[in-house]
């Protein structure tokens, strides 16, 4: 007990040290954009179509359970505001991270992993080339950007999906769904969101460009790794996700 | 001034852990000479790449290039350094997300601003320079084991090195293969008046070729000279590894426990 103590502790201050190479790196990887660029587009524009997906299928659901609640109540009315509120401060962020981890984390660990594998990042080092600077920052910076817009596709799609069940198939009125969110939705709400969605951003890329450099250099270790990028990213997500929404409510 | 030393290996000892690999090695390299590092696999002739590259440091002894102590260098020296340094990996070590135009200007385009119509023409005529102009636009991945070879060679020498380093250059190539790199290695240290370093195991192919030759064993070096010298050394060692015996002062066995007794009794194989 206390060993698996002391080893956590010490993978949490690696992964901090990790963090603190990889955030000098970024100031000349920045002067790159067109790197960076295409990794936004590898870890983003490739990950769209599973998270509209799921924004829609989410979404869809939040207006059926949503309107199931409420009807209780007999306030099928703020259907709208319920499951735009819930989709804005909570499940985008979240489900995006969960997903995004799944998806772009993952390809993230086992291309540097392989990278590792096939001396390509000695290789960089023999040519005076910072892999840090070249392969890892761009990667990070990429997966930081890439994930507030994700979250904001998410939210988008699974507010027409809650739309789309709560007034197509359900019944409530069209104006009341728009008119009480716009009323009830305030910009600290939506902020909210994007600082989440910013933090997990920041989780989850580092932990998958942290996991695929130091990762063994072999097909096993590759795959070890890859696994732990998925497992601690979403449980670092779920916490980090109470500790804001408890910061943000106390605020 | 004697001779003109581009590496200077005095003294080196090194060990991972408990194991030690060098225990007092002395290497040196003449300016615009090929010298070949020969020993049985497991000698530490890949570890002595990494020392004289500064991705590691000796326990004790020093590892000077160009003169100045390796060991002692920060990152930024180290990299200064390294762009007069080419490296050949075993693997190639190609980038696998470029094609093979675009590993052959990766190191132009990150150390440089060459104006793209003159990186053009360098990258093609080193391409050409080894055979794979026509290959430019060819994925790594579709690439022979010799012809990704090459195309590392010609990642090497794009920044016209001052030094060429080959790890293990013929391990895994077809006799034609290894013929043209054999070639080539020749060639480039000729034409371009570079000095080289090369790894290998293979003797028929490295004793064509090599200027000056080392042989590792045990930590040490047991024989230097030319290629004609080393084969018309008495000692056992040398004769074993020259000759490709399997027993002799290199052992067929890895240190092990008594066979009887192992075979016999209950002993954990430890």
């Amino acid at each position: 007990m206390n060993g698996a103590f002391a080893a956590s502790l010490a993978r949490f201050g690696s992964v901090a040290l990790f963090l603190l190479r990889v955030l000098r790196a970024c100031g000349p990887a920045l002067a790159r954009p067109r790197l960076i660029a295409h990794q936004v587009y590898n870890c983003g524009a490739r990950s769209l179509i599973i998270i509209m997906l799921c924004g829609l299928f989410v979404g869809m659901v939040l207006g059926l359970q949503g309107y199931d609640l409420l009807a209780r109540f007999g306030s099928e009315s703020a259907l709208g505001v319920a499951a735009t509120l819930g989709l804005l401060k909570e499940l985008g962020p979240v489900v995006t991270a969960l997903l995004f981890a799944g998806r772009a984390g993952t390809a993230l660990t086992s291309e540097i992993g392989l990278m590792r594998a096939t001396d390509q990042l000695t290789a960089m080092q023999m040519m005076a080339v910072d892999p840090m600077r070249r392969v890892i920052a761009p990667r990070f910076i990429g997966g930081l950007i890439a994930m507030p817009l994700l979250a904001a596709v998410f939210n988008v799609i699974g507010i027409f999906g809650a739309q789309l069940v709560g007034v197509t198939l359900l019944g409530v009125d069209q104006g009341t769904f728009w008119s009480q969110m716009q009323n009830a939705v305030e910009l600290s709400d939506v902020n909210e969101g994007i600082v989440k969605s910013l933090a997990f951003g920041v989780i989850c890329s580092l932990l998958a460009v942290y996991e695929g450099y130091n990762a063994v250099p072999t097909a096993e270790g590759v795959g070890l790794a890859t696994t732990r990028t998925v497992v601690a990213s979403s449980v670092m997500t779920l916490v980090i996700d109470y500790m804001l929404t408890a910061a943000f409510l106390k605020a | 001034m004697t001779r003109d030393l581009v590496v200077d290996v005095r003294n080196v000892h090194y060990g991972v852990g408990s194991r030690k690999i060098f225990d007092g090695v002395d290497i040196t390299v003449e300016r615009g000479s090929i010298t070949a590092v020969m020993g049985p696999s497991g000698t530490g002739k890949t570890t002595l790449l990494r020392l004289i590259t500064g991705q590691v440091a000796p326990a004790s002894g020093t590892v000077q290039v160009f003169g100045d102590d390796v060991a002692a260098m920060r990152q930024r020296a180290l990299f200064a350094l390294r762009r007069r340094m080419g490296m050949l990996f075993q693997n190639g070590a190609l980038l696998t997300d470029l094609n093979v135009f675009e590993n052959v200007a990766f190191p132009v385009r990150e150390h440089t601003r060459l104006p793209e119509p003159l990186l053009r023409r360098l990258v093609l005529m080193k391409l050409h320079a080894v055979g794979l102009r026509g290959a430019a636009l060819l994925m790594p991945q579709e690439l022979s084991g010799g012809m990704a070879r090459r195309v590392a060679l010609a990642r090497a020498i794009v920044m016209d090195p001052e030094i060429l380093i080959y790890d293990e250059p013929f391990v895994g190539l077809d006799p034609i293969s290894m013929g043209v790199v054999c070639r080539l290695i020749r060639q480039l240290n000729d034409a371009l008046g570079i000095t080289s370093i090369v790894v290998s195991h293979d003797v028929q192919e490295v004793s064509s070729i090599a200027d000056r030759s080392y042989l590792l064993a045990g930590g040490k070096v047991i024989a230097a000279g030319s290629s004609e010298e080393l084969r018309a050394t008495p000692e056992p060692a040398v004769r074993q590894f020259m000759e490709g015996n399997a027993d002799g002062p290199v052992p067929f066995h890895y240190p092990a426990g008594d066979y009887r007794a192992q075979l016999l009794g209950s002993e954990d194989l430890t």
